[in-house]
């Protein structure tokens, strides 16, 4: 195992310590940096392993928390709930991957970005089951406490994160990794020498949504009430690809770390600037692709110096 | 009668949904580029043509001319300062890029116009006609003999001027076109300025039909994303065959399973034609 992947897993372990150390407000911080890394991590499967700009998280996080709002508004425990929408999420996504990875570029964005809305009019649409436009409501868990619930729900999210790292590691050693990598290079390449592409792709895609719909259906137990409108949001799709490049593409350490940067940025911007918050987040991402479209990570040591000699 | 009425009323949005996209499909064709911020140019265009009306009382029809030039330099300037230093990034750049833009066009827009509805009402009202059993308001038959007007005005500089020879050149080839002296940098940002004036006119057409509020940017956004694929990308005639199909499609889909799902079926249509039919009704295959 290499050097960044342990920092990574380091990482991910020493932020199971955050209740020792703040009340409420960490905790909730604590469980969103947790969901944006596991959106992030996920998204890099698809989006830097094999290079596929993929929209679709959105999608698969909408997906996931209907899935498990759904199930758990039946009665059911989050135990079932969450690997029902982690496999649910997984089945759709492979499935429709199949189909839609055969496009490229420009085409496959455009489907993928279609898929949220898809998805988000068909549980609209299905009022019986979901509530449609008027929402979920999912009843709380019988516990302690709000301070118990609120602890529950972060190291839900945290064992989730966990084992979506330990995922993309296990990945990015594998055969699999291997193959999309080819794939992301020279797909065409890849298919003459016996790859068999389609398959890699759908099992990537698969796993790219899977933890994310787990995580969907964590954050519906978790925020008790959940609407299409909001789970189906675009910035879903696009906030782990803004993570992604803050950290630098395809390094699994980077987007954590980007995934972590960027919740700063987003908590410090809401808290100053709510009324233009999003004005902001807007500036944010187009500085950022302007000036430093590799990442933090390409900012280490000579690098820099290099850059600066040769303007 | 039904029927009648679900055709008339499907050519007259078709038209609107052709003006909807033709700018989106262009600067798709030529420099590469999916625009999110097509849907909020189409919103600003509808308050440009708001305010002049509550304003100065400036009909929304002649509004146009003025709206054009400005969008066009608005586009213009965008692509030359920002835009064009990620021309050649790949698609995840230029999308996420122009996502962040949409995002601060947006948030200003709900700043100063705040995000109620608003709508633009005539006075005095210009009343309906029927056509073979099908009622049209007036104002809808202006705007959409407007859409088609703009429509064949960027036909006609597309075909007729040099300039407009010269995107179809870029378009088609873009090596080519450098070797034979064309000025690609300032092609794309004509090609931008462009699409962005023709945002900007269907702005001011759609002020005349449907209500006003930044929150409808992204429908807008999704109709031209569905009018490019049906159509086919980067002609005219393809942009204008969509809209219309996507109208009928809308109009027939409504009467028969219910409005709530027009929608759905819209997107599983442009679904499948990224799949099975990805050039477009009219399209040609070749030009990813």
């Amino acid at each position: 195992m290499s050097r960044a992947n342990l920092a990574l897993l380091v990482l991910i372990i020493s932020i199971a310590t955050l209740p020792l150390f703040g009340g409420p407000y960490a905790l909730r911080l604590g469980t969103i940096a947790c969901m944006y890394a596991i959106l992030a991590l996920s998204w890099n499967v698809v989006g830097g392993f094999a290079g596929y700009p993929s929209f679709a998280t959105a999608a698969f996080f909408g997906l996931g928390a209907y899935i498990g709002g759904v199930l758990l508004a039946r009665g059911a425990p989050l135990t079932i709930a969450v690997p029902a929408a982690g496999a649910g999420s997984f089945l759709v996504a492979a499935l429709l991957g199949a189909a839609l990875l055969r496009l490229r570029g420009h085409y496959f964005a455009i489907a993928s970005l279609s898929l949220i809305e898809v998805f988000r009019e068909l549980i609209n649409n299905a009022t019986d089951l979901t509530g449609g436009g008027m929402g979920l409501n999912i009843p709380l868990s019988a516990s302690a406490g709000i301070l118990a619930d609120a602890m529950f729900f972060f190291y839900m999210m945290w064992g989730l994160l966990l084992a979506t790292a330990v995922m993309v590691i296990v990945v990015s050693l594998s055969k699999l990794g291997f193959g999309l990598s080819c794939i992301r290079q020279n797909e065409t390449a890849a298919n003459m020498v016996g790859l068999n592409t389609t398959l890699y792709k759908s099992i990537a895609f698969g796993l790219s949504a899977c933890f994310v719909g787990a995580a969907g259906a964590v954050y519906a137990g978790w925020v008790h009430y959940i609407d299409p409108s909001d789970v189906f949001d675009i910035l879903y799709s696009v906030k782990p690809i803004v993570m992604a490049l803050i950290g630098g593409l395809g390094s699994p350490l980077g987007v954590t770390i980007g995934a972590f940067v960027y919740l700063g940025l987003e908590e410090v911007v809401w808290r100053n600037y709510i009324q233009i918050h999003s004005g902001v987040l807007g500036v944010l991402i187009v500085l950022l692709l302007l000036f430093l479209p590799h990442g933090l990570m390409s900012l280490r040591g000579r690098k820099l110096f290099w850059r600066v000699k040769n303007v | 009668m039904l029927a009648a009425q679900i055709v008339v009323n499907a050519l007259v949005l078709g038209c609107l949904y052709a003006c909807i996209a033709i700018g989106f499909s262009l600067v798709w064709g030529v420099l590469n580029v999916i625009n999110l911020m097509h849907g909020s140019f189409i919103v600003l265009g509808a308050y440009f043509a708001w305010s002049l009306y509550q304003g100065f009382h400036i009909a929304p029809w002649y509004a146009l001319a003025i709206a054009a030039p400005l969008f066009f330099l608005f586009g213009y300037v965008i692509q030359r300062l920002i835009l064009n230093r990620v021309i050649t990034a790949p698609v995840l750049v230029t999308l996420t890029l122009t996502f962040g833009l949409d995002l601060i066009l947006n948030n200003a827009m709900i700043y100063y116009f705040k995000a109620d509805y608003r709508k633009l009402i005539l006075t005095p009202p210009t009343g309906s006609v029927s056509i073979a059993g099908a009622v049209v308001p007036v104002d809808r038959l202006i705007a959409t003999a407007a859409a088609l007007a703009l429509t064949g005005v960027l036909y006609l500089i597309l075909r007729r001027l040099r300039v407009g020879r010269a995107i179809v050149a870029v378009r088609l080839d873009r090596d080519a076109a450098v070797l034979m002296g064309v000025d690609v940098n300032s092609i794309y940002a004509i090609a931008f300025g462009l699409g962005t004036a023709l945002a900007g006119c269907a702005g001011v057409l759609m002020a005349l039909i449907f209500p006003i509020s930044p929150l409808t940017s992204t429908a807008y956004l999704g109709k031209a994303f569905v009018v490019c694929v049906l159509g086919g990308l980067g002609s005219v005639s393809g942009a204008l065959a969509g809209g219309i199909l996507l109208a009928l499609i809308e109009g027939v889909g409504s009467a028969m399973i219910g409005p709530a799902h027009a929608i759905t079926l819209s997107f599983m249509l442009l679904i499948a034609f990224l799949i099975l039919r990805p050039q477009g009704l009219l399209g040609r295959k070749g030009f990813e």
